[in-house]
């Protein structure tokens, strides 16, 4: 068995190396991926374009103005009068969002009389709506206790702050909450799994098209052989093409590697031999490549993307849906990336994620054998 | 069907596309499992111990079935590695198919570029690199040229002549011709079976006239409208006459067709060819089954 492997491997090997072309896809166009996916998915909010309505026209107004263009997060649109130049940038889209500050505004401030600024914000993505009012609390808030702090009370000690309780928020492993770092994980995933189910299962579909299958079955090599020797090669190289995504991604997108290199290099191989097994198991069911490729792409990009924690948590979905995502190996794979690169932990933490992606390759492994070994009695 | 096939014999099948050739290989061949019945291919039984089976058969069908991408070489060798050949039997074996399919010095071409013959040649080759006693081709001449074939039909019979058992399928009646023995399938059974010579007994007491004319149509119902004549059928450009007894005189024949207006250039009785022998038993057993007999 192992020399029929050996010579099922070698042949694979072969067979590659003539195919330049579609080596050469195999190996760079997961990275290439990597980059339109890594530029174009960013949740990331910045300069944001600010109207601003000033009734007030103080020091303390224009001081808040200030503040919330320099926070970064916005940039200055234009000073609008009344609530229908306001309308038309908003409607234009030339400002998503607009700080309204009333008259009396540092006045009132002065006598430590509670004001109210009015912020509007343009609300058709929601998710970037609600990054926006979270800044702009925040900074409305943080300019509120300066003030205080600054200015003397009516007949109180000067400069004794009001605000007593300070909100000083600490992000770990990922402190600017750079979305990058928290998609790029889910994207090495995400590309490494579509291209070696895919890959893996056109293989086998091709030797049925071409007819040598059948010289194989008629030849002493067990359906166990065959399947060693067509993972062997296709995992070398989804292997290598999976390493080159994660240097890609240190180089691009600030990548940290905070854990151990041997764990996170046994993490691609698990997974990757599971996705081998994925693909193996669909040529088995499908008698040509088109069909192949269909079921491939339908059985390893929807569940890895809409599954495997990559973009929506796993803990906000029905418990139904979170039920099924216990068998998407890429949610184990996900989450022990995000682990040993971002947090830097090693087995201790992550030893049950590889354990389940041991048990998803071997299961799909042992169902591709079993599947081939019917089909060719 | 049942029949038994000696060592170093050239059994050939012959049927109609879809007669059951392929699929009686299959089932020897351990690929099908039989619904009923049992086959010892050289000594194991195929139903029980298709492993068994497969080591000691070679085989190619009819679809090329090498790996077009790789060379000669590679090609070689991955059937000897999977058939688990090493060193100098490994290094013999290469030799011996290099000579056999007349690739030696184009070891390094990818058989993709080979023509259909070389190709066909190497497909035979590499079913018997590991030396098996029995070989099984499935159509294995399908889309080669008249000469490609001939030579390898040469092929088969130096094979044959080292004591290799060779079972093939065919539906070239020429091709049959070099068979030492011939089971016609028709609709999933063997209709019959037996050397050419044996076959081609079935016309000893039924001669067969060939009529060359210019109206063979016309000549083939005037034929069948003679007491004497059997069945007719187009040959080519003649027409086949069967006759009912050895007695009938050819020039009689030719005088009743001529009567009829008919020009006919030539009369003779000629040697009944496996075409003849094919079709006849085919009709005979078409008739049986409209008739209600079993075949």
């Amino acid at each position: 068995m192992i020399v029929a492997a050996r010579a099922m491997v070698r042949k694979e090997l072969h067979q590659i190396s003539r195919d330049r072309r579609t080596l050469l896809i195999l190996v760079f166009v997961p990275a290439l991926f990597l980059l339109l996916y890594g530029y174009a998915l960013n949740f990331d909010i910045k300069n944001i374009d600010l109207a601003v309505e000033d009734q007030d026209g103080s020091t303390a107004s224009r001081e808040l103005i200030a503040a919330f263009t320099n926070s970064g997060y916005f940039t200055y649109a234009g000073g609008v009068h009344g609530q229908r130049e306001l309308d038309w940038l908003i409607d234009t889209n030339a400002a998503r969002a607009a700080l309204v500050i009333p008259a009396g505004y540092g006045r009132d401030l002065a006598r430590r009389i509670p004001v109210r600024v009015q912020v509007v914000v343009n609300g058709d993505n929601a998710n970037t709506a609600s990054a926006v009012v979270g800044y702009a609390g925040a900074i409305v808030a943080e300019a509120g206790a300066e003030l205080l702090a600054a200015t003397p009370g009516p007949g109180g000690t000067p400069g004794a702050p009001r605000a007593l309780v300070g909100f000083e928020p600490r992000v770990w492993y990922n402190p600017q909450l750079r979305s990058a770092l928290f998609l790029v994980p889910g994207l090495i995933a995400y590309i490494t799994m579509i291209t070696a189910v895919i890959s893996t299962s056109l293989a086998v579909v091709r030797e049925k098209e071409r007819g040598t299958m059948e010289q194989i079955r008629m030849a002493p090599v067990s359906p166990v052989a065959f399947v060693i020797g067509k993972t062997i090669p296709y995992s070398a190289i989804a292997f290598v093409s999976a390493v080159l995504i994660v240097l890609v991604s240190m180089a691009l997108f600030g990548l940290p590697q905070r854990g151990p290199w041997w764990l996170l290099l046994v993490l691609i191989g698990l997974f990757l031999v599971g996705a081998q097994g994925q693909g193996l198991l669909i040529s088995t069911v499908a008698q040509n490549q088109q069909v192949a490729f269909q079921l491939a792409l339908l059985s390893s990009f929807l569940p890895t993307f809409i599954l495997s924690g990559f973009i929506f948590p796993i803990t906000s979905m029905p418990a139904a849906v979170q039920a099924i995502t216990h068998v998407v190996p890429a949610r184990y794979f996900v989450a022990a990336l995000r682990a040993v690169v971002l947090k830097g932990t090693g087995v201790d933490v992550v030893w049950p994620q590889m354990a389940a992606l041991v048990a998803f390759a071997a299961v799909m492994l042992g169902l591709a054998s079993l599947r081939l070994g019917r089909e060719w009695r | 069907m049942s029949f038994q096939v000696k060592k170093g014999e050239v059994f050939g099948f012959l049927g109609a596309n879809g007669a059951g050739k392929s699929t009686t290989i299959r089932m020897l061949c351990g690929l099908l499992s039989p619904t009923s019945g049992t086959a010892l291919v050289g000594g194991a039984d195929v139903g029980r111990d298709p492993e068994r089976v497969k080591r000691v058969i070679g085989y190619m069908s009819q679809k090329f079935s090498l790996y077009e991408a790789l060379t000669v070489d590679q090609n070689i060798t991955f059937f000897g590695g999977v058939y688990g050949l090493s060193g100098e039997r490994f290094a013999a074996r290469r030799a011996f198919v290099l000579d056999m399919a007349g690739l030696r010095g184009r070891e390094d071409t990818v058989t993709k570029a080979l023509s259909g013959g070389w190709r066909q040649r190497l497909a035979l080759g590499c079913a018997v690199l590991h030396e098996p006693p029995i070989v099984f081709l499935d159509e294995p001449t399908g889309g080669v040229d008249p000469v490609s074939r001939r030579q390898f039909w040469d092929l088969i019979g130096s094979l044959a002549a080292s004591g290799i058992t060779v079972l093939v399928t065919t539906h070239y009646l020429d091709e049959a011709e070099h068979c030492h023995r011939i089971a016609i399938i028709h609709r999933g059974r063997m209709v019959a079976l037996g050397s050419t010579g044996a076959l081609k007994q079935t016309f000893a007491e039924r001669p067969i006239l060939e009529v060359q004319t210019t109206r063979p149509v016309d000549a083939m119902s005037a034929l069948d409208a003679l007491p004497d004549v059997e069945k007719t059928s187009i040959f080519g450009t003649t027409v086949h006459a069967v006759l009912r007894s050895a007695g009938v005189e050819a020039s009689r024949i030719q005088a009743a067709l001529e009567a009829q207006g008919l020009v006919v250039q030539r009369v003779s009785v000629v040697k009944p060819s496996l075409e003849d022998v094919f079709l006849d038993v085919v009709e005979r057993v078409e008739a049986g089954a409209t008739g209600g007999q079993a075949a």
